[in-house]
């Protein structure tokens, strides 16, 4: 009677890894055909039955595409915007949250209210209005519109509040007791404990102006502004034939990510956690 | 600021013989201060808010009474554009679309993204390697994994359907380019770039399951399936409400994913309400109307969420 339980336990366990390992399978499969593809020669690329190891391994596909896209330019702008509202939004939305979360004044609540009820506002509702505003400011077709666009989101304010509400309150009386202005505590005492929080907002706002399409799709029509995300997009209707190219543009196009990713996927989940424990 | 005449009468209130107190006492004052200093550190994130989502959400609803064209100034029509909405098929087609893809979106996600969740709270070996994996496809772009995906789900040759064929004989779906399984098609890529994010939430959430109650639970007998049911879905109920919410309003706003994808097609098969006010408002360039139809997105989305709360907020009581 005692042994049993544990076998049908352990086989349980079994089970479990079977489904996790084929879960994990079939969830990285496009991503296994992106890079197996872009190393095949375009011809290899549809084949009956699919040739998962390619043969020769062809390198071409990485030298020839930049030549025949404009990478270095999508890439560079991509940059230019991340980097400029990353800066933004860690630096307004962690200093508006100071304000929501370690101060108490008239209207903080109902301010904050509203940064919440946008949750249920999307964006592809009010991107016209928003657009007719932009552009009678001459920001169409600039970079500028798509830092703004993305440098003030209410996610920022959501993480750094949940983050600051964390540290105790009584850190906060102390500096205040020993003369320290708002703004000092803000930078001296708050920001220096907050690095955990900060690194996940610096990431996910990078990842996500990096990815961003609709965007640079409504606001970017020169082809020297362009992103990434815009000249992958056209470069693949231009070379809608030649799958291995294409295949070599997106492995590109996701390899910064991944590689942020991997470095720092632990401030990734825990700022995507944080947000979501209490909602 | 209205801090110094609350500030004000609370004085006047206690020393009724004495003159006027003077308009700042040491405390308004430093109400004020505080309100200020508040302000300040609000202000520049408030600004950018403020301008660039307030403004044009109230905007909005001016515009959609509007006639406004690419070459024209804005002329006031009334409510013309939703009576033209009434009658327009292209609009009921997205409508439609909406809701379709929402119908399973929604579930399927939940459903997918808490299996997870659970599968990764059983502390295996190689769960954070899991983890890693199912979470990758929600940071990668849209761009890039819908041409993958087009390709897999290329009806002669593409991997998914010679596996399919295995099974039915050659009797296999035309996914992208086949009306009825572009939608099918496109639930699935979305699911599958969703779920990893959903599942970090369903997770996080499942940590505040306390252990004590699974363990009382088993004592008395019940099995896993009696334990999810009784202990940890009720403990889940606050995360299971923000991501409901969440995943509802993702659904209904869906637009890249499909843009990329199908365009919306084939013929109007995935045309989806964000799209069609895309095409009316930057391909035709008649803002009104395009005004109109994202009226209607916005009360959708506002009017699911308000009834969400409601409702979490009655079972909560």
């Amino acid at each position: 009677m005692a042994a049993r339980p544990s076998a049908l336990q352990r086989s349980g366990r079994v089970l479990l890894y079977v489904v996790m390992i084929i879960a994990a399978a079939g969830i990285m499969l496009p991503f296994a055909w992106m890079v197996i593809s872009s190393l095949k020669l375009n011809n290899q690329v549809f084949t009956a039955p699919v040739q998962w190891i390619p043969d020769p391994v062809q390198w071409r596909n990485y030298f020839d595409i930049w030549v025949k896209a404009d990478m270095v330019t999508w890439v560079r702008n991509t940059l230019v915007v991340s980097v400029a509202v990353t800066f933004l939004q860690v630096l307004t939305g962690s200093f508006a949250a100071y304000g929501f979360a370690k101060m108490r004044f008239p209207g903080r609540d109902a301010l904050f209210l509203l940064y919440i009820g946008t949750i249920a506002v999307p964006w592809q509702s009010y991107m016209i209005p928003q657009f007719q505003m932009l552009s009678s400011w001459g920001l169409n077709n600039t970079l500028w519109a798509i830092m703004l666009l993305q440098a003030f989101g209410a996610f920022g304010v959501f993480l750094m509040k949940q983050y600051y509400e964390s540290i105790p309150d009584s850190l906060s009386e102390a500096a205040r007791i020993d003369g320290l202005s708002e703004y000092g505590i803000w930078w001296r005492i708050i920001m220096p404990l907050s690095v955990p929080a900060l690194a996940s907002l610096t990431i996910i706002t990078f990842v996500q102006t990096w990815n961003d399409y609709l965007g640079p799709l409504i606001y970017l029509r020169d082809r020297e502004l362009w992103t990434i995300q815009l000249g992958l997009q056209s470069f693949i209707g231009e070379y809608n034939a030649e799958h291995a190219l294409v295949m070599t543009g997106s492995v590109l196009s996701v390899l910064p990510i991944a590689l942020i990713f991997l470095f720092g996927q632990r401030y990734f989940i825990q700022g995507i956690a944080t947000t979501g424990v209490k909602g | 600021m209205t801090t110094p005449v609350v500030g004000r009468q609370r004085t006047l209130g206690f020393s009724q013989p004495a003159p006027p107190p003077p308009l700042r006492t040491p405390r308004t004052s430093l109400k004020l201060r505080n309100a200020l200093i508040g302000w300040t550190f609000i202000l520049p994130n408030f600004l950018g808010f403020a301008v660039l989502t307030l403004v044009p959400v109230f905007t909005l609803f001016y515009m959609s009474l509007t006639d406004w064209n690419i070459f024209g100034t804005a002329k006031w029509v009334g409510l013309d554009n939703f009576a033209r909405l009434v009658g327009d098929k292209s609009f009921h087609i997205a409508l439609g679309n909406t809701f379709y893809y929402a119908a399973l979106h929604i579930p399927i996600t939940i459903v997918v993204s808490l299996s997870l969740a659970l599968l990764l709270n059983q502390k295996l070996r190689g769960a954070a390697f899991f983890r890693t994996v199912a979470f990758f496809p929600y940071i990668t772009s849209i761009v890039a994994v819908a041409v993958v995906w087009n390709m897999l789900f290329s009806p002669e040759f593409g991997p998914i359907n010679q596996f399919l064929s295995l099974f039915t004989d050659g009797d296999v779906p035309g996914w992208t380019v086949s009306k009825d399984w572009a939608m099918p098609a496109v639930i699935i890529v979305g699911t599958w770039k969703d779920m990893g994010y959903y599942m970090l939430l369903f997770l996080a959430g499942l940590q505040t399951v306390p252990g004590e109650l699974q363990e009382a639970a088993r004592l008395d007998g019940a099995n896993a399936w009696q334990r999810f049911l009784n202990v940890t879905l009720p403990c889940l109920r606050p995360t299971m409400f923000f991501v409901t919410v969440m995943v509802t309003i993702q659904s209904l706003k869906v637009f890249d994913l499909i843009l990329v994808m199908t365009d919306g097609g084939p013929g109007q098969a995935t045309l989806v309400l964000s799209q069609y006010i895309y095409q009316k408002g930057f391909e035709q360039f008649d803002f009104g109307y395009a005004s109109a139809i994202a009226v209607v997105l916005f009360l959708i989305c506002i009017v699911v969420t308000v009834v969400q709360f409601l409702y979490n907020k009655r079972k909560e009581a």
